[in-house]
């Protein structure tokens, strides 16, 4: 194989990719209508358009469950702590006199989302100081975090009425909608924050081998906790963006599950659970494949309820693909001529992950 | 230089003392021992605050509330003792409560649906074993497959709850043996019963000790020449088997399969097994545990509601609870490692 072609092949990237293109063309195949995107009063309008603006609360939450995985790490109280953030923003400009007035509403939103930096903070101490399993230490506050938004809010759905708080699910700037922006944001600002400093790096090396990094200097504590914190503060702004969707704060309801879709979307752009080497490219796949096959599965008229079942088949059939054991089945299948000694199939190791 | 007075000075292990010896021996039980304090400690605050708590009453529906939660703790603790985790216990309990209420209103005898319930969940472990010991997925990505696959099912199968009004299955229930204000139900003889044979099986069996081996240290067992790869997956096929006998007993509590039963139940049922003493890494832990942390989550979610406040503050406690546990474990842990 020429060299150019192999090295796409062997490219993580390039399954995620794969099934998402496949999804599109079925949705394409299906509704030709679904690429097609129409200009309204300068706003554009289509169903790419809401996967992209439906998909920025688990894109926001998947970005911090990615740096986290990075770092031999998981995050399992996203989904409550984007209910404990939105409680507090929508509390706070229920029980203010002006709901309609911008610093209102810039201070609920801040509110919310420091509350959120800070358990997310408080999950790093947990994982990084006092040494706590991540899926445990992350756990408390998975079951925690719902009561807490439910004490927030005295156990009821609060509604409010706040057009700039409207906006922020149901505006639009430069023609898109405001919520695929702030995901845009989101992913320029981590990557180029993760990739263009040594961050990115460390945080890998941390999640290979945290002993040996710690011994070569990296400050492993200061790292894991901080990505702790950065995906409490995620998760703290897809709550805000999600209560603003639909202008309530309701703690059973919101990012219920999300914690699943986001590891999912993490696994399937090609990151490992067992840490080290992420993909934030990846990740945004990932994200976008779920979305298109949540949305995909309501047009086809089947109801979100047995999305589940379709979610599982991906994952069995991205699980398998990256499965060592699945390739070697598959490269037994080539006939086994021009095998130079470099491409030998190693034999699978069955020591302990 | 120091002199010393040993009397076989070729003898190289360092001396310790007996006390020492008898603790160290027992040093797995110490957060079972924990748990079962807690639990004392929480029942005589109970009784102290209210007066009328430890009642026969209150007892016996401790039991008959969370028979369903019992069975599915022991399956867990299995898998949790070997390191892994499964979390689609919720959704295949809920399964196996909609495919047992559509058998029965289609016409299907009671005792073959009763007898199909459990091999259903099984075959849901055994899928997350393989997928798990051959093709490399996490535990966690595993079971979270099974837990979607089972509610997606759930939903095919029934997207109403289905009333069951079956005499066969609602009788574990509503059969009340005993007297004297203390009573029992068929679901919670069932219940101590996968107790006593998983403790069984744990304790004495070839099987069970190879769970704690391959928790210890799978490489370890492996070149003991111990049956890891089976024992991994058979592991998952208890908690899937656990996982259907728990959907029977929570059908006939609840007297309908609905496919948004059970939602939350895996962590619950992790939060029990945590607290009862048995260790996430793996290698340690004990069924008398788990049952006392299920009993532990039952005390906290029955003293709540004598309280009259808000039930969110059941999972609040829990999670507080979880938290210290975990600590203390890992405050043993770490000590055990610099021995």
């Amino acid at each position: 194989m020429r060299p150019f072609l192999k090295s796409v092949l062997k490219n993580r990237i390039l399954w995620p990719i794969g099934a998402l293109v496949a999804l599109i063309l079925i949705n394409f195949i299906s509704r030709p209508s679904f690429l097609s995107i129409t200009v309204q009063n300068g706003q554009f309008y289509g169903s790419l358009i809401d996967i992209l603006r439906n998909s920025a609360p688990l894109m926001l939450v998947s970005l911090g469950m990615c740096l986290v995985i990075g770092t031999r790490g998981i995050d399992l109280s996203v989904g409550a702590q984007m209910a404990i953030s939105g409680a507090v923003a929508l509390t706070i400009i229920a029980d203010s006199p002006t709901p309609n007035s911008l610093g209102t509403v810039m201070i609920a939103i801040l509110a919310g989302v420091a509350l959120t930096l800070l358990f997310g903070l408080w999950n790093g101490f947990l994982v990084s100081v006092v040494g706590i399993q991540p899926i445990i230490a992350t756990l408390v506050l998975m079951l925690a975090g719902r009561g807490i938004a439910l004490l927030i809010t005295n156990g009821f759905i609060t509604t409010i009425n706040s057009t700039p708080y409207q906006f922020i699910a149901g505006g639009y700037i430069f023609g898109f909608p405001f919520e695929f922006l702030v995901s845009l944001v989101a992913i320029v600002v981590v990557g180029l924050v993760v990739r263009r400093t040594a961050l990115g790096v460390l945080t890998e090396s941390v999640g290979i081998n945290p002993a040996a990094s710690r011994l070569a200097g990296v400050r492993s504590r200061g790292i894991v906790w901080s990505l702790y914190g950065l995906s409490g503060l995620l998760a703290g702004v897809a709550g805000i963006l999600y209560s603003s969707n639909i202008m309530a704060a309701d703690a059973n309801a919101a990012g219920v599950n999300i914690e699943l879709d986001a590891i999912l979307a993490v696994v399937l752009g090609g990151t490992s659970l067992a840490g080290g080497k992420f993909t934030l490219a990846g990740t945004v796949v990932g994200v976008f494949t779920i979305q298109t096959l949540t949305s995909t599965i309501t047009f086809l008229g089947v109801p979100p309820a047995v999305t589940p079942v379709f979610k599982a088949i991906v994952v069995i059939i991205v699980c398998l693909s990256q499965s060592r054991r699945v390739r070697a089945w598959l490269s037994n299948l080539r006939p086994p001529m021009r095998r130079l000694p470099s491409d030998v199939v190693t034999p699978i190791e069955r020591t302990a992950a | 230089m120091t002199i010393t007075h040993e009397t076989e000075p070729t003898t190289t292990a360092p001396v310790i003392p007996a006390w020492r010896r008898v603790v160290g021996s027992r040093v797995s039980w110490m957060p079972v021992l924990a748990a079962v304090a807690l639990l004392l400690i929480m029942f005589a605050a109970a009784q102290a605050y209210f007066g009328r708590f430890i009642t026969p009453g209150v007892i016996s529906s401790l039991f008959v509330d969370n028979a369903y939660l019992i069975v599915l703790a022991v399956g867990m603790t299995f898998v949790i003792i070997t390191g892994g985790i499964d979390l689609s216990v919720g959704a295949v309990m809920a399964f196996t409560g909609v495919l047992a209420a559509f058998l029965l209103t289609n016409g299907v005898p009671t005792a073959l649906v009763v007898t199909i319930m459990i091999p259903t969940g099984a075959l849901f472990g055994l899928l997350i074993g393989i997928l798990v010991q051959y093709f490399d997925v996490q535990p966690f990505i595993a079971s979270l497959v099974g837990m979607f696959l089972a509610r997606g099912l759930c939903y095919v199968l029934a997207p109403r709850a289905i009333k069951v009004s079956d005499v066969g299955v609602l009788g574990l229930q509503s059969t009340k043996i005993g007297g004297g204000g203390w009573y029992i139900t068929a679901t919670v003889i069932i219940a101590l019963a996968v107790v006593i044979i998983g403790a069984w099986v744990l304790g004495y069996t070839r099987f069970g000790r190879t769970v704690y081996a391959v928790g210890g240290s799978e490489q370890s067992a492996r070149l003991m020449g111990l049956a890891v790869a089976r024992t991994k997956v058979l592991v998952y096929v208890v908690s899937g088997a656990c996982a259907g006998i728990a959907g029977l007993l929570f059908t006939a509590y609840t007297a309908a399969g609905y496919s948004l039963n059970g939602i939350g139940t895996e962590l619950d049922t992790i939060a029990a097994v945590v607290i009862g003493g048995t260790l996430l890494t793996g290698g340690s832990g004990y069924l008398v545990g788990s049952l006392a942390g299920v009993l532990v989550y039952g005390v906290i979610k029955t003293a709540i509601s004598f309280l009259g406040v808000d039930q969110s503050w059941t999972r609040i406690t829990i999670g507080i609870l979880l938290l210290a546990f975990v600590v203390v474990q890992r405050l043993i842990v770490a000590r055990a490692n610099r021995r």
